[in-house]
């Protein structure tokens, strides 16, 4: 008897996955990006499922909402011609299908003889038991905003450093471009601009 | 039957090979391994919070809060480099920029 939970389960997870695939194999990047927002919901649903409610959301709007459309900005902006990917995918596809089986037997051949230590339920630095009568943002909010503070601010620094990042490496001077000049505009002095010419009259300046 | 941790952490594992093997196979687009490279950070988020259910513990939750964060400022620099460099160069050919040696 397979119940609600697992077979949602399962159906999230092998569309992550295939969408994953997609997104590596796609010879259009407009479609890989597409596919990638596919497998972003697909995760927050994986979120819901492991009861982490808030951070399902903030995936959609942090992932869906920002980097997927930021990628999709780039990628139309860009222009890339695609001939060539194909091309790229035969002739690294023997190292990279190496590397991948490697890599994948190591990982899921570790959960085959893996289990979790007794000890561990009792290492828990933060229980939900103790945030038990509040819903899962409420509990997060209370973590993040006394312990885990300084981290915080620190994350907040990052992405302020990214955006200035951002910002300072695509900005460009470009030559012939009319437009204002606030220093100039704002420094000028009325005696500059300004010349009183005595005219006698009947004559021209 | 229920949903073990197990199930997580082979999604997550399949997921973070699926971004390893991209990285390979687009050596010419890096707006590919940029993807490939979220796609890992998602699987490494997918096990935090896994683990967060199964031990009971808020803290791995709060991690992945921090690796959205870090993942969010690597998208938005590493475009910003690669508009730069489309700019100069007119492709995004990763096999081409060991020309920035000089």
């Amino acid at each position: 008897m397979i119940n609600i939970t697992v077979l949602t389960f399962y159906i999230l997870s092998a569309v992550l996955l295939s969408s994953a695939v997609m997104v590596v194999t796609a010879r259009n990047t407009v479609y890989g990006v597409l596919f990638l927002i596919l497998g972003f919901f697909n995760a927050a649903g994986l979120f819901i499922l492991a009861h982490a409610e808030f951070l399902s959301m903030i995936l959609v709007v942090v992932y869906v909402g920002a980097v997927a459309v930021l990628f999709l900005f780039v990628v139309m902006m860009l222009n890339v011609e695609l001939g060539q990917l194909r091309e790229s995918i035969k002739s690294y596809s023997l190292i990279g299908g190496l590397v991948g089986g490697i890599l994948g037997l190591e990982l899921v051949g570790m959960m085959a003889i893996w289990s979790t230590s007794p000890e561990a339920f009792d290492l828990t630095s933060a229980p939900f038991a103790n945030y038990g009568n509040v819903s899962n943002t409420q509990a997060l909010g209370n973590l993040l905003y006394t312990h885990y503070a300084l981290v915080f601010q620190g994350a907040g620094l990052i992405l302020l450093i990214a955006m200035i990042g951002a910002i300072v490496l695509t900005l460009r001077q470009r030559e012939g471009v009319k437009k204002q000049s606030l220093g100039d505009q704002i420094g000028r002095q009325a005696k500059e601009s300004v010349r009183l010419v005595d005219i006698p009259s009947g004559s021209g300046i | 039957m229920a949903i073990s941790l197990d199930h997580y952490l082979i999604v997550a594992a399949l997921l973070f090979t699926i971004g390893g093997v991209g990285i390979f196979l687009n050596r010419r687009n890096v707006i590919v391994i940029l993807m490939s490279i979220e796609l890992m950070l998602l699987a490494v988020s997918i096990n935090f919070v896994a683990f967060s259910y199964y031990l009971g513990d808020l803290v791995g939750q709060v991690f992945t809060i921090f690796v959205l964060t870090v993942a969010a400022a690597e998208a938005a620099i590493g475009l910003a480099i690669l508009l730069v460099y489309f700019r100069n160069r007119g492709d995004i050919y990763v096999d081409d920029i060991t020309m920035l040696k000089g």
